[in-house]
């Protein structure tokens, strides 16, 4: 799969630009706070409706404009789709496929398939478990639409379970009673079954990224330290969740909430479910977070993503890759072996602002960007 | 802003559902240059509707009287019973001309975020009902979204002890439609529920 063509009006910085692409190694260099990353974010946001840098769409429509569009046109086995997404904040989004309207934004997904590294995945090592959760959820729905789906439902059910407990945590510190909580065990059969699916998934895809995590450091690193990785449940009493059917996850699950309904009364919140777990990271014998060096860090977060990246191309449909501002982070001898990994990917965007940055393997076709213009130079 | 009774016209219709502050104006103003007869027709309406409609008092439906058509009607089966969330699902499933037994509208769905609970819905009404013994299916129509899922789920737990066949609407596919054009969820559910021809 490569991108075509990119046109952007009213995003970011750009009023309007239009881009045509080419397969292979693209490169865009450009002085800082040009908009190099603002092309990659773009296409970012095709593939999963939402950006990378930021959580709310207000910051992506430029100043004054009242939507932003991205056009872009997307090549599949020979075939050509075109993508518009309209971005209008405080409203709902807009899609078109081909040339007619989408009802649901989810069936946009799918249409490009991207995977983006960039420096602000720095956090999946060093952040939040949240940023890992995103980080699977993501590439799950990626892999299989249909778990955009569960996802929400997840959240919805969690959403009410968290109200109904807050309801009666309330009623309780203001003296009253207890408040109802005759609805609480259907809470719980919901929360099990979506969340059940919801796990199953992440389970099945953290085994497949096993094995391509650690080949993929292996492969920055030049074989300094081994990198595993593991899924921890937030309701287990080790973290550790054998693979098990959707059946008996969903059992496990809805007797790990009976034994914690105490605690959760008690909190008034929901304290057990997929929406807690975390992704173990660890080099060697130590956590990679807290003991990794900076280097390291950025190695073991490019690993993610590049585990990502083989993962989706192990199944059929090459995705696209993009590395923004990675390479100046990067010694000489990781930028050299970075660039034989992906030499032979189907399309590479790359962003930089020194050229020499680059190494010679991935300068392919050749872009400036400077005053909110893009120029095809070579 | 306008002055006095135009303004304040518009407040009122601005609060009515689906009713913006665009829809309010147009409406006011067309209700100023309409026929004096015409708005005091749609006056009366809008009074007798409040006056007038009442609850039956056995299924919560919209009635005229003490007891809705529905219930009155000495046609249908008291063996079946159909739970809806509200007056307009009766009206939906009427439609369809397939059902002949009796209903019971909750009011509502399961909602702690809108803070309704099984109180604030006609529940405690449903299970008297039920223990009359005269009901052998109870059918579960809710909406098919987590709410309603949530509130049939309820009942469902809530009247096993009572022994009923208790059934749930099929989701599946839309009649006409092409299986492409259908998303994950639905034609997920569609699989599930499917049988042998």
């Amino acid at each position: 799969m490569y991108v075509r063509q990119l046109e952007l009006v009213d995003f970011r910085n750009y009023p309007r630009v239009a881009v045509d692409l080419e397969q292979g190694p693209c490169v865009f260099v450009g002085r800082n706070g040009q908009g190099k990353t603002n092309l990659v974010e773009a296409l970012g946001y095709v593939a999963t409706l939402g950006s990378h840098r930021v959580a709310t769409d207000a910051p992506l429509v430029r100043v004054g404009a009242q939507r932003a569009v991205v056009r872009t046109a997307v090549v599949q086995d020979a075939r050509e789709l075109l993508i518009e997404l309209s971005i209008e904040p405080g409203k709902a989004n807009k899609a078109r496929l081909g040339r007619s309207p989408v009802t649901r934004m989810r069936d946009v997904l799918g249409a490009l398939r991207m995977v983006l590294f960039a420096p602000e995945d720095l956090a999946l090592v060093r952040g939040d478990p949240s940023e890992r959760r995103r980080y699977l959820d993501e590439l799950l729905t990626l892999r299989q639409p249909r778990f955009a789906g569960v996802r929400a439902d997840y959240d919805r059910v969690l959403k009410q379970r968290n109200a109904l407990l807050r309801t009666s945590y309330l009623a309780k510190r203001g003296g009253g009673s207890r408040g109802d909580l005759s609805t609480l065990d259907v809470w719980d059969v919901h929360l099990a079954k979506y969340g059940a699916e919801l796990l199953a998934g992440r389970l099945e895809l953290v085994a497949a990224l096993v094995p391509l995590v650690a080949k993929a450091y292996d492969a920055v690193s030049a074989g300094r330290g081994s990198a595993q990785l593991s899924y921890s449940a937030s309701w287990t009493d080790d973290g550790s969740v054998a693979p098990l059917s959707v059946q008996n996850l969903e059992e496990r699950l809805r007797e790990a909430l009976q034994a914690s309904r105490a605690s959760e009364v008690e909190r008034g919140t929901t304290l057990v479910g997929p929406h807690r777990d975390d992704l173990t990271l660890t080099l060697g014998d130590v956590p990679a977070k807290g003991y990794a060096s900076h280097g390291e860090s950025w190695s073991y977060a490019l690993a993610l993503r590049l585990a990502a990246y083989d993962l989706l191309r192990s199944e059929g449909i090459e995705p696209v890759l993009a590395l923004d501002d990675v390479f100046a982070e990067l010694d000489a001898g990781r930028r050299e072996r970075l660039a034989e990994l992906v030499s032979d990917s189907s399309q590479t965007l790359v962003t930089c602002a020194v050229e020499a940055d680059v190494p010679a393997a991935l300068r392919g076709t050749r872009y400036e960007v400077g005053n909110g213009e893009v120029r095809r130079v070579g | 802003m306008y002055e006095g009774a135009i303004q304040d016209l518009i407040d009122e219709l601005g609060r009515l559902p689906g009713v913006g502050p665009k829809s309010a104006q147009r409406i006011a103003f067309h209700v100023l240059s309409a026929d004096a007869v015409d708005v005091k027709r749609l006056a009366s309406a809008l009074q007798r509707v409040k006056d007038l409609v009442k609850f039956c008092t056995s299924c919560y439906n919209v009635a005229e009287s003490e007891q809705c058509r529905i219930c009155r009607d000495p046609r249908r089966t008291n063996e079946v019973l159909c739970v809806v969330e509200e007056p307009k699902d009766v009206v939906a499933i009427e439609r369809t001309g397939e059902f002949r037994g009796r209903y019971h509208v909750l009011g509502g769905a399961i909602n702690p975020l809108e803070g309704v609970g099984p109180d604030n819905l006609k529940v405690r009404e449903l299970m008297t009902r039920l223990s009359s013994g005269e009901v052998k299916e109870l059918i579960l129509a809710t909406d098919p979204n987590t709410e309603g899922e949530a509130t049939a789920t309820y009942l469902a737990l809530l009247v096993k002890p009572m022994g009923l066949h208790v059934t749930r609407l099929a989701s599946g596919l839309p009649v006409g439609g092409d299986l492409e054009y259908a998303d994950e969820i639905t034609l997920g559910r569609a699989f599930e529920g499917r049988r042998a021809v």
